[in-house]
């Protein structure tokens, strides 16, 4: 008999083949589940493993109803802010994440993120979108070269190592901060500042790679933008709680940051408009992970976590050991 | 002794226009009109030297007809198509241009596009700006991963170079197609293809980077696009006439190209309006060389030629 699974979220297809494979599992195709429907389709299937994303705020109130046949619950993303991450503990419910699959991808956007803020993606597009039929003087329209920047990268974990290693092609210093220096076998040539006050100062371009939660809330703020050098570059395909946006705004419309790349956001999905209404920005809807490839990488490295589980192994990817 | 004349066709930047009033007695035009061919030679009447813009065509006519005082032409461009070099070496009138400083400034411009297409940038920037996005989803405005693909890179000159060093550092296999194989130093792994076919097969992403000419003119046909593997990427920041537009938008429009990316347009500043009917396009407005600091080198680069030629000395950037 196969193990029964719900998940509450639509999938790639060739992950939804392997549920349908692999799996006891009433898909609703076209369509998410809230957290009622997840709770009553889980009693009613009597499932034994949930799959879902940060789509479900997994908070103590929900993990509590989960019911007790349900031994494993994966979220299918890097990330587990919608986690309550003791509440589960204590449930005894093993959760697990999708960790390393989504580094590559993620480091690519970053990439486009910093050429497309510096080279006024946004401006060109929407002067293309209008039609054209002018060409532009010599002065006219002018962005940041990339290659030879200083590139300030705050959290060198995975990600923050990735985006290093393709700065590398651009010819770019690069500096990183982060809570120890890593090893000269990771940092390959970056150099470590040990705080972020002096990583802002000597960063022309400065991209954030640090994880959520108290101690870095609100990191970038009033004070820590005016550290930038003048006409800085600023981008973040992180965290959005990692960023004042009112004082990222001021930044933008002051002039101390020439632009700025965004893929995340402080109330997602509501982004703010004022920030929509600069040219200067360049404004994605949290695609850091968003390819065939990545999706569907952590879709199966979800559901190998969740197979590991339900065969009495250890979860490759637990929240905690 | 006094300084020697010298216009400024169009506005240039800051620091080079600083430049130029301190080097020179200078007739600029902030106004940044454009300037027609009747107009450079009014203009220029006891002037030294001209220094020109690529809209400007100055064809036999013209240079025959610029006055005797002009011992040197530069262009703030590093084409000179706009030019009838034959006509000024009858006239014995040297040229200079701005070659190499744009080279990594348009390899970055290709990298973004690449990006930009594989990764629907466009598509998700006008979810925001119009108010429209609902919140992440698995399956949402998914694209193509651009690290660890097979890059084609079809001209393997100067920028096309860049733009392999560059791709190299996202792990991508980067196979390049040219007259000849280019020496192993410049290679840097780089995969040589004599023949279209294996280039083709191979490019799951392309980038075109080949000058323009009847050579090159419409190269990537429908019958090349065919040849590509289903749902590859097609980026261009090198010559609009390299590209059949009417076959590229019928291949974005069944999927046999995926994503498209583009700086350079036949026609331009106009352009197909099958484009701008596509979600799966990323159109810039020929800036593939458009950063403050390349405009700067640029305008270094030509005001030190035609220093150079006024002082009697061959310089480094001379049209030949």
């Amino acid at each position: 008999m196969k193990p029964r699974l719900i998940a509450s979220r639509q999938f790639p297809d060739s992950v939804a083949a392997r549920i349908g494979a692999e799996f006891d599992c009433p898909f609703p195709a076209g369509r998410d589940m809230d957290a009622e429907e997840t709770i009553r389709r889980l009693s009613e299937t009597k499932a034994d493993a949930l799959l879902f994303t940060s789509h479900l705020k997994f908070d103590k109130d929900v993990i509590d109803r989960i019911p007790e046949h349900v031994k494993v619950a994966a979220t299918c993303s890097v990330g587990f802010e919608h986690i309550d991450v003791a509440a589960a503990r204590a449930r005894r419910l093993v959760v697990t994440n999708t960790p390393d699959v989504l580094t590559d991808c993620t480091a690519d956007l970053t990439m486009l993120l910093i050429l497309g803020a510096c080279r006024r993606a946004h401006e060109y597009e929407a002067v293309m979108r209008a039609g054209w039929g002018r060409g532009f003087g010599m002065g006219e329209m002018l962005g940041r070269k990339v290659s030879g920047k200083r590139l300030g990268i705050v959290g060198m974990g995975r990600i923050g190592r990735a985006v290093a290693q393709r700065a590398r092609g651009f010819g770019m210093t690069i500096l990183y901060t982060n809570p120890r220096a890593v090893a000269a076998e990771d940092a390959l040539g970056a150099m470590f500042v040990a705080d972020l006050p002096g990583l802002l100062g000597q960063s022309d371009i400065v991209t954030l790679h640090a994880r959520g939660g108290p101690s870095t809330a609100n990191m970038m703020n009033a004070e820590t933008f005016a550290l930038l050098p003048e006409g800085a570059v600023f981008v973040n395909a992180s965290r959005g709680s990692l960023v004042d946006e009112a004082a990222l705004i001021a930044a933008l419309t002051s002039g101390r940051l020439f632009a700025a790349g965004l893929d995340v956001y402080h109330n997602e999905p509501a982004v703010d408009r004022r920030l929509a209404a600069l040219p200067n920005t360049f404004l994605l809807p949290h695609m850091g992970s968003a390819t065939v490839e990545t999706r569907t990488a952590m879709g199966m490295r979800a559901l190998d976590n969740i197979a590991a589980v339900l065969a009495g192994r250890p979860a490759i990817d637990p929240l905690w050991s | 002794m006094s300084k020697p004349v010298l216009l400024v066709t169009r506005r240039l930047p800051d620091a080079v226009e600083a430049r130029a009033a301190r080097d020179y007695a200078v007739r600029l035009n902030p106004e940044d009109a454009p300037r027609t061919a009747a107009d450079i030679l009014r203009l220029s009447q006891g002037a030294d030297a001209v220094l020109c813009c690529p809209a400007e065509k100055l064809d036999a006519a013209t240079i025959g007809a610029l006055p005797p005082t002009v011992k040197v032409l530069g262009t703030f461009s590093v084409g000179f198509d706009h030019i009838d070099i034959a006509a000024c070496r009858v006239r014995g009138l040297p040229v200079v241009n701005t070659p190499d400083v744009l080279s990594v400034a348009t390899a970055e411009c290709c990298m973004l596009l690449l990006l930009a297409a594989a990764r629907r940038a466009g598509e998700g920037e006008r979810l925001i700006r119009a108010g429209q996005w609902t919140g992440w989803a698995p399956t949402q405005l998914l694209g193509r991963q651009v690290s660890g693909r097979h890059l084609g890179i079809f001209g393997f000159g100067r920028i096309g170079r860049e733009l392999a060093r560059m791709a190299a550092a996202f792990g991508m296999v980067v196979h390049y197609r040219d007259v000849a194989r280019a020496d192993p130093a410049q290679e840097a792994g780089a995969i040589w293809h004599d023949d279209d076919d294996s280039f083709l097969a191979a490019s799951e992403m392309l980038s075109l980077n080949a000058p323009g000419g009847m050579a090159t003119r419409r190269w990537l046909n429908g019958e090349r696009i065919a040849r590509l593997p289903r749902g590859a990427v097609v980026v261009n920041a090198a010559r609009g006439t390299l590209i059949d537009d009417p076959a590229l938008i019928a291949a974005l429009g069944d999927g046999q190209v995926g994503f498209a990316g583009l700086d350079v347009y036949d026609g331009e500043p106009a352009l197909n309006p099958g484009y701008l009917a596509l979600g799966n396009v990323v159109l810039l407005p020929h800036l593939g060389s458009a950063t403050a600091e390349t405009r700067d080198a640029m305008g270094h680069l030509v005001l030190d030629g035609i220093d150079t030629v006024l002082a009697g000395g061959a310089p480094a950037n001379l049209v030949r």
